[in-house]
């Protein structure tokens, strides 16, 4: 008699540990990788589990193996069919013997994708962002969820059941079966009683014999029609509905004349990320608008947005102009939170600046929630524009709203780790954000 | 007349496994066995567990117990991927070479399948290892499971003191010689009881609380010259050469500490428990197989399984025993299943129904009649090499259509060099053992000098056999690690095993961290 063990209840994940210690292990080229995908993916996109390569450096597992073209070895195999001793066989491809190369190996240790999970992203994702570990926190979190009643179902657990509903069904069902009722059972009880006290003639006796039976078949009726059957009962449904329930749109803004390179677009983009998982958790429905400018500004998909740049000048308050014209059109200020996101280098002409001053204060930071202006500059000019108030006209113009609009909030960025700054409000003062979710 | 009544019932019906089943089931086998194959087999466990859990068990080499390393975290990945793709099922069961021995089963199996897996792991697995002597004089049953515990919390414990990276680092250079960390031809020396461990254990923490950093301050002896006199002597007492590397360095090492050698000790005995599981893998397979084939016919023949579990049970068997020719897409080497059950079956041939041509071969056993004995004698006194050196019989040779393809890497050409014929039955076996012979096909690199007075250069050798060279990368690495853990240079000639000629020399200095 052996003795048996029921492991399946035992803890999963034992080799937690393990992933873990791996995943540290292979974190910088990890991080490569999952920069590139963000960098050609979409910005939603950030926010899912990721499939990556396996990493090649720093995972390597080295033994002294012999090599395959060198020396000469014996190959015993199964299945000659005309071979005799002598015969020639060509050696097939490059390296390896002939039948026995390399046995049927589809995948090969080293070379294939696994999935990180979305934590393991994110992760990854806020490592050189430097973000507080509370904003970390919850940004990773998953939208709560709240039950709500949303009507009956005929299936569910035991404590949902719906009482009164389901005495409902059930006093329906008795109606329409004719269940007998106590009060019948009770009136022939009586009767028969009565008959047997006078007990004189055949005709009562017939009479009790008739109301026995009578009796008799109501009961077993009763029987038959249970008096609450499982086809009565309801139960309470609950819906899961997220909370806040709420709708945001983000406007992504980007100066893409030529001066936007390879360098200040990755920067930008991960400002727009970042603002969108932000959002993400905040809202239920966000919509992602992009609008690239140089002298003239247009609504663009993503792809495009971030992949293609167009010759010509700066002027930036056409894209302003079409920020508020979207929102005019599609996004009512009343139904919507609108938030935006504007990356340029800061170049502008000083009468648009003024343009854009005018915009902005007359008609947009009305409508916004948030606007957070970033401008990339070069990891060199960091140094001397870090603290000084002078710079760019755009700069100059923004500071203006800045100071005006506490929900303004504007950035010079030369790393990732700047870009965080910017949210800084954002993160912090949550619940007067909230007022119109 | 009860239990005849009892022994003409079914023993299940239905695919569905529960508890009372598989006791009854596995009694009924574990009878079989013993009174048919005169099985002799340590207590068995038996464990359920679920596909994740399985996964779990592949990535730390199969044991229920394992310390925490990244490279498992990412066997893990690879054998997730590959199961989750269709690209390989899972293995049934998966059995430990411990006592009691266990044995898991996958909750998914059917009934049928649990009752094949348990004649093959719980009974014929079991037996070869009690029994074959490699395991018993090589392995040590009763302290392995025991010995793991120790290495994981051991490890867990540097893990604390030291850093995740100090252990990680001398982890990943231990696994690195793992190969070359086993006792081929010496017997190790018994793993250490839980006292003695203790004792070195207390030992150490006695010389971390009386530490004085006064002794460093000391001067250094300048008596160099009279330690040279002694240096032949010293060399000596270092055994050269040294074939397990793990064991020289764990011993030698000028820069490792106390816990860094402990550690190396584990990976070195970890090494040298499986070395015999890759010994035996024709035998311990041929063995299982050949085990589960007999009891479950014989459970058939009695009327204990039904036509469609024996169905099912015959299918499972033939697709495990599978063998495709050398030019069929799916073939990827001789299946050990299929040639280990092959020569068992045909030894059981030999002792009951000879032809002229065994009683050539095999004076010993054919017509012995006793084929079990036969058996049981094989199963305890050989590995694969010996096994088929042997017991493969010309018949057994034919039916496989074996031939040897000789392949030098200077030829165009691989050239056939026996078949199954007269002239070449003895040579398709001798290189068939012969491919078969771990210890002579894996590299054979040995430390053979060591200036422990002047530089510490460490020198190790590679006897090159039948002009097979090391990969020039992994080498490399491979040497890294090496000198990672003596904290010198290390350096590596290739002699060819013949001639003796040096054919290539490599050193740590000309390789670039």
């Amino acid at each position: 008699m052996p003795i048996f063990i029921d492991r399946r209840l035992n803890p999963k994940d034992k080799s937690l540990g393990n992933r873990q210690r791996f995943l540290r292990r292979a974190r910088e080229e990890l991080k490569r990788s999952l920069r590139d995908q963000i960098r050609i993916g979409r910005i939603a996109d950030v926010d899912a589990e990721h499939a990556v390569p396996m990493p090649d450096r720093g995972t390597g597992e080295p033994t002294f193996n012999n090599a395959r073209n060198s020396g000469r070895r014996q190959y015993i195999l199964p299945g000659n069919r005309h071979f005799s001793p002598g015969d020639l066989i060509p050696k097939p491809g490059q390296g390896g013997g002939a039948g026995a190369s390399s046995p049927g190996n589809t995948v090969s240790e080293d070379d294939f994708r696994f999935v990180l999970s979305r934590e393991e992203v994110l992760d990854l994702f806020f490592e050189d962002l430097e973000l507080p570990d509370m904003v970390k926190l919850n940004l990773k979190e998953i939208l709560a969820f709240k039950p709500r009643r949303a009507g009956f179902a005929a299936t569910g657990s035991p404590t949902n059941i719906n009482v009164g509903r389901t005495m409902r069904n059930s006093h329906g069902r008795r109606i329409a079966l004719r269940r007998p009722k106590q009060g019948e059972l009770d009136a022939i009880l009586e009767e028969i009683a009565m008959l047997e006290l006078v007990q004189s003639s055949a005709a009562t006796r017939q009479r009790i014999a008739a109301l026995r039976e009578e009796l008799d078949r109501l009961e077993r009726r009763r029987r038959r029609i249970a008096y609450v059957d499982p086809v009565d009962i309801r139960f309470n449904r609950f819906d899961p509905q997220p909370v806040p329930n709420a709708n945001a749109v983000m406007f992504c803004l980007m100066d893409v004349s030529g001066s936007m390179g390879e360098r200040e677009k990755d920067l930008a983009k991960r400002f727009f990320v970042l603002l969108h998982l932000f959002l993400k958790r905040r809202y239920d429905r966000i919509e992602i608008v992009f609008i690239r400018h140089t002298h003239e500004a247009q609504e663009v998909d993503e792809e495009t947005f971030f992949n293609c740049t167009q010759s010509g000048g700066t002027v930036v308050s056409t894209a302003l102009e079409e920020m508020h014209r979207i929102i005019e059109q599609r996004y009512p200020a009343s139904q919507w939170n609108i938030y935006a996101a504007q990356a340029s280098d800061g170049d502008n002409s000083i009468t648009d600046s003024e343009r854009c001053i005018a915009l902005l204060d007359g008609k947009l930071m009305r409508l916004c929630q948030y606007f957070a202006y970033v401008e990339i500059i070069d990891e060199r000019e960091a140094h001397i524009f870090g603290t000084t108030e002078n710079g760019t006209s755009l700069w100059r113009a923004y500071s203006a709203i800045d100071l005006k609009w506490p929900n303004f909030q504007m950035s010079r960025i030369a790393t990732p780790a700047d870009i965080y700054p910017v949210f800084r409000q954002l993160f912090g003062r949550q619940p007067t954000l909230l007022k119109r979710a | 007349m009860a239990t005849q009544a009892a022994n003409s019932e079914l023993l299940f019906s239905g695919s569905d496994w529960d508890f009372t089943k598989l006791s009854r089931v596995y009694d009924a086998i574990e009878a079989i066995a013993v009174e048919e194959l005169h099985l002799d087999i340590y207590p068995v466990q038996m464990e359920i567990i679920s596909s994740q859990q399985m996964l779990d068990a592949y990535s730390s080499v199969g044991m229920p117990l394992m310390y925490r390393h990244w490279s498992f975290g990412k066997h893990f990945l690879h054998q997730d991927l590959l199961y989750r793709k269709g690209g390989r099922g899972l293995a049934y069961e998966l059995v430990i070479n411990s006592n009691p021995c266990i044995v898991y089963l996958m909750e998914e199996n059917t009934m049928a399948l649990q009752a094949l897996v348990t004649a093959h792991a719980a009974l014929g697995h079991n037996h070869f290892f009690k029994n074959n002597h490699l395991f018993k004089q090589w392995t040590d049953a009763g302290a392995i499971l025991g010995y793991l515990d120790f290495a994981k919390s051991y490890i867990v414990r540097c893990e604390e003191r030291h850093g995740l990276a100090a252990v990680e680092a001398v982890l990943d250079s231990a696994h690195a010689l793992m190969e070359q960390g086993v006792f081929r031809y010496q017997r190790p020396p018994k793993l250490s009881s839980e006292r003695l461990r203790e004792g070195l254990r207390e030992r150490l923490e006695y010389e971390e609380r009386s530490y004085n950093d006064l002794w460093r301050t000391l001067p250094h002896s300048q008596q160099r010259a009279d330690v040279k006199v002694q240096d032949p002597e010293w060399k000596k007492s270092l055994n050269l050469p040294e074939e397990n590397l793990l064991y020289f360095l764990e011993k030698n090492s000028p820069v490792l500490e106390p816990w860094q050698r402990e550690i190396i000790r584990i990976v070195r005995v970890i090494a040298q428990y499986f070395y015999p599981q890759r010994q035996t893998q024709v035998m311990n397979e041929g063995c299982a197989t050949f085990v589960h084939y007999t009891v479950m016919n014989t459970l058939f023949d009695r009327g204990r399984i039904s036509e469609g579990a024996m169905l099912e049970i015959l299918r499972n068997h033939s697709n495990v025993v599978f063998q495709p020719a050398f030019d069929d897409p799916r073939f990827s080497g001789i299946n050990p299943y299929a040639l280990g059950l092959d020569m068992m079956q045909d030894i059981r041939r030999i002792s009951t129904k000879p032809t002229a041509e065994d009683r050539d071969w095999f004076p010993d056993i054919a017509g012995h009649g006793n084929w079990r004995e036969v058996l049981l004698d094989a199963w305890a006194d050989h590995r694969d090499e010996s096994f088929i050196r042997q017991y493969l019989s010309p018949a057994l040779i034919r039916k496989w259509r074996f031939f040897v393809l000789g392949d030098a890497a200077d030829q165009p050409h691989c050239e056939v060099a026996s078949i199954h014929n007269e002239r070449g039955y003895e040579k398709i076996r001798a290189a068939l053992a012969h491919n078969y012979d771990v210890g002579a096909n894996r590299p054979d690199i040995q430390v053979v000098d060591v200036d422990l007075l002047g530089d510490r250069h460490l020198r190790l050798q590679h006897k090159v056999k039948q002009g097979i060279l090391l990969e020039d990368t992994s080498r490399d690495a491979t040497l890294r690690h090496i000198r990672r853990l003596w904290g010198y240079e290390v350096s590596l000639a290739a002699v060819d095993a013949e001639t003796g000629l040096t054919v290539h020399e490599r050193s740590t200095s000309q390789i670039a961290e």
